[in-house]
């Protein structure tokens, strides 16, 4: 483990048993999880290399009781790591050694369905899929859909702001929901936002959502449901080069068409989903583009001709549309796939998250595979094509002593180039723990120190996920003062947020 | 009242060493972009304006990227223009809101815009500002200069500080450079005017086109009464041609019985939506309010307006009421609170503004919380923010 994370507090350690019997008289019964078995289940999330029992874990059934766990901790200084599902894949939800791990996974009802408004209203532990299973019935799904949609939960949609393969055309998280009740460290319930789409003051709710628990936790959420489109088809387009692969999206994209979906693989991840899955992908090809379009009838088959004819003028080579919905899964199940299908050519695979202009991309590619080479790791690359979000999958042993850092080494430079390029360290897994330290790659000193300070605008002790995020934890107190210009702050010596 | 002193930074250093000068010799300043919504909030005195004219400029536009990275004091018009020739738009269908106060439409700039964040009518199916805002340069009340976000459509890389700076009418920080995503612009547009729906028929009819998956891209209401005689509701339809002809005839299929829907030719629809941006429908003489509430409330929120003896129309399927009323700001926002929503005072008298804060005033956690963010971006108060919502510095 490379990473490090604040030193833990031994007196809070020591209070264990105090903690406990605290937390004991807010959640009654089998809500606190105290012995060491136990724990183990909670000890990591979807970044597995990191591991930590947490002191103690709460599974609350009210925002009653989330708001009296959260004024209690404040009141003794005992930090608080929420958690959903756990399965974030940067680390955002890994326990503490001196903190209480706050799981909302009994939140677990929907609570109201209004299709008037067009918006459902759930709770946090309800899974994003479940959100789409209450209101299929009727015709309407909700649309974010992160590749653990089955087992993530809204509440760590919300922390995440997660996007999935249709974000390019309905948007991440924060794109889709209206609303939320929340509670902040000091216990204070609020609510922001509601069931109409322009909030009233500052937009407390855009922060909140993207913030991985750093802010406050999530209780309720109001979420926009939509309706399911007729038709959807997917194509599968072979080409000779990423670059015509790339030409080939940019030209889409120039010409006014948004699909719903529009995904790339390499050689190699293209040929290792093949290999996991045959479905007929083009083994021959240097890249593939899955690009699925949805809406009336008419207008996919539409769509699927321009898509088409700007294919063929881009060199493609070859060319499925789907024909029914069981095709249509079909040519979907590889790039579905390929996370664990790349994963069966190597005991471990690491997977980065970078997003770079789409214009950059051959050029990315390129760059790293002589990374690749460089490092003596194998790596397999899936693209979200139409948003420039990047997922290269570095193959490494675990075992091996020293492969681990190595696979991270690698992938810090791979975030270091999405950066130079003029991208981002993530587009949509998150900073968490995983990216934390690279944040000086793409923010300065004062840019972060401007994140932090609203941060002490929720939580001035700094007691909700600490460790994630920023590099540097810095006490508001330091973050607060003001420099003194030409001799003349009023009062200079207040600390002041 | 003597015009304020303006100052103009020419560039960033010279920003921040403006600002920092501010907060060290206790002045306010008031970010200026085109001025078009002067008129906006309490009016102030003792403040310098701050205009953000010379941060003006095109910095990278790749359209098959669909991103923009413009100068804050940019002319939003220019911004537009260069947008259409690639036959791209911002998909939020900026409202310019000169017109609404007897100005002439077209001197807005973009940073204005962001920092106000109100969409237009296309705000029903694409977003709003907040939503297609992707990155920004700006500098705090501390006087420094701070980037967040990024040049890329997917990014959840630190806090998402766009969304607070959208709609923050430049309370934390003055935007230099802001990064918007853009969209392509539709390639067929058609308005249809269903004529002499209730408000209950117009909002259930709006709600059943979206929810029928189709291309409505807009939904306005405009009651019976006064020039316009019976009342009309107007969907605008865009997308392919295909799309588009589909949509049409589900919405056939959705009419109450005995009823048409017409389409408006280029002409008619072009008024129809020009003279909604101006709210041409409702008395310019008289104080102008913007309620936010589920689209489902319009009916009954509309009728309680009218029971004040107000006039309105709604956007948004119903979600955006506009209301001109001289009814005291207390009744105005309890009904807006009973609807599930919130009221803007848009326009009034001075005399009105002086004692009536702009914005519904927050439950008291979240006004505290508000104000707590407002002074971790800005501790000496330097930006101007008694302009919308009664003043919170005593501490």
């Amino acid at each position: 483990m490379s990473l490090k994370m604040p030193a833990p507090d031994a007196g809070v350690i020591a209070r264990k048993a105090d903690i406990v019997r605290a937390l004991r008289s807010i959640v009654p019964g089998e809500g606190v999880i105290a012995d060491p078995a136990s724990l183990s289940a909670y000890e990591s999330d979807g970044l597995t290399a990191y591991r930590q029992p947490p002191l103690v874990v709460v599974l609350p059934e009210t925002t009653a009781q989330v708001a009296a766990i959260l004024r209690w901790c404040r009141d003794h200084g005992v930090k608080v790591v929420p958690r959903g599902a756990g399965t974030s894949l940067s680390g955002g939800a890994l326990p503490l050694a001196d903190a209480v791990l706050l799981g909302m996974a009994r939140f677990n009802r929907v609570l109201e369905v209004d299709y008037d408004n067009r918006i459902a209203v759930v709770q946090p532990g309800v899974t994003n899929l479940g959100v789409t299973h209450a209101v299929e019935k009727d015709g309407f799904y909700y649309a974010p859909d992160p590749s653990s949609q089955i087992a993530c939960t809204v509440g760590g949609i919300v922390a995440e702001n997660s996007g999935g393969v249709h974000c390019l055309k309905y948007g991440l998280t924060t794109n889709n929901v209206l609303g939320v009740e929340a509670v902040t460290m000091d216990g204070e319930i609020i609510r922001l936002g509601g069931r109409h789409p322009e909030p009233a003051g500052l937009d407390l709710l855009g922060v909140l959502v993207g913030s991985e628990g750093l802010l406050a936790v999530v209780t309720e959420v109001t979420v926009r449901i939509l309706p399911r489109p007729q038709t959807a088809r997917a194509m599968l387009l072979g080409f000779p080069s990423v670059e015509s692969a790339g030409q080939c999206v940019a030209d889409v994209i120039a010409g006014g068409i948004i699909p719903a979906g529009m995904e790339m693989m390499d050689a190699p991840a293209t040929r290792a989903a093949e290999a996991f899955v045959n479905v007929g992908y083009p083994l021959d090809a240097e890249a593939i583009l899955i690009v699925e379009l949805d809406g009336p009838a008419e207008e996919c088959d539409y769509l699927i001709d321009e898509v088409s004819r700007i294919a063929r003028h881009n060199g493609a080579n070859s060319e499925r549309i789907s024909a029914s919905e069981e095709e249509r899964l079909a040519l979907w199940a590889g790039r579905k796939a390929a996370f664990p299908a790349v994963g069966r050519l190597a005991p471990d695979y690491y997977c980065m998250d970078g997003t770079i202009p789409r214009r950059r991309l051959p050029e990315v590619l390129r760059r790293i595979s002589e990374l690749s080479a460089e490092y003596g790791l194998p790596v397999a690359n899936v693209f979200h094509a139409g948003d420039g979000n990047l997922h290269p999958l570095i193959l490494f042993d675990a075992n091996e002593p020293g492969q681990l850092e190595r696979a991270e080494e690698f992938g810090a430079d791979i975030l270091r180039l999405c950066v130079e390029v003029g991208g981002v360290l993530t587009g949509e897994h998150g900073v968490g723990v995983e990216k934390r330290d690279l944040m000086p790659e793409m923010f300065s000193e004062t840019d972060l120190a401007h994140q932090q300070r609203l941060k002490c605008a929720f939580d001035p002790e700094l007691l909700l996920n600490p460790g994630k995020m920023f590099p540097t934890l810095h006490r508001c107190a330091e973050l607060g003062r003001v420099h003194v210009h030409r001799g003349r702050v009023p009062f200079p010596d207040l600390p002041r947020f | 009242m003597t015009s304020p002193e303006v100052i103009r930074p020419a560039d960033v250093d010279a920003l921040c060493e403006a600002v920092r000068c501010a907060g060290a010799d206790q002045q306010v300043l008031e970010i200026r972009g085109g001025g078009s919504r002067q008129a906006f909030g309490a009016p102030r005195a003792d403040v310098t304006v701050l205009s953000m004219a010379e941060f003006n400029g095109v910095e990278d536009y790749d359209p098959p990227e669909l991103v923009i990275t413009v100068g804050a004091g940019t002319p939003l018009r220019d911004v537009e223009e260069l947008l259409a020739a690639e036959g791209q738009m911002l998909a939020f269908e900026p409202f310019d809101p000169a017109p609404v106060y007897g100005g002439p439409a077209g001197g807005a700039t973009i940073g204005g815009m962001v920092a106000a964040a109100t969409a237009g009518s296309r705000r029903l199916v694409s977003g709003s500002v907040r939503d297609h805002f992707l990155g920004f340069e700006a500098v705090s009340g501390r006087g420094e200069r701070f980037v967040a976000g990024g040049r890329v459509v997917k990014n959840v890389t630190g806090y998402d500080l766009s969304k607070l700076m959208a709609g923050s009418w430049g309370q934390l920080a003055a935007l230099t450079r802001v990064t918007l995503k853009v969209l392509p612009r539709p390639r067929e547009l058609v308005s249809l005017r269903v004529a002499a729906l209730s408000p209950e028929e117009a909002v259930s009819l709006s709600g059943g086109m979206l929810r029928a998956c189709t291309s409505v891209a807009a939904a306005a209401y405009v009651p019976a009464g006064g020039k316009a005689g019976e009342s009309s509701l107007v969907l605008r339809l865009e997308g392919f041609a295909p799309s588009v002809r589909a949509s049409v005839e589900t919405l056939q299929s959705l009419l109450p019985a005995g009823r048409a829907a017409e389409t408006l030719d280029a002409v008619q629809a072009d008024r129809f939506w020009s003279d909604l941006r101006v709210l041409a429908a409702l008395d310019s003489a008289l104080p102008l309010w913007r309620f936010c509430a589920p689209p489902s409330a319009a009916p009954s929120l509309a009728r309680e307006l009218a029971g004040l003896g107000a006039d309105w129309l709604w956007d948004w399927a119903g979600g955006l009421v506009w209301a001109v009323t001289d009814v005291p700001a207390e009744s105005v926002r309890e009904t807006a609170q009973r609807a599930g929503g919130h009221a803007t005072l848009v326009r009034a008298p001075e005399a009105v503004r002086r004692v009536t804060p702009a914005f519904h005033p927050q439950p008291d956690p979240v006004a505290r919380l508000e104000e707590r963010v407002r002074r971790s971006f800005d501790p000496l108060g330097v930006f101007e923010c008694g302009r919308f919502r009664q003043a919170f510095h005593e501490d």
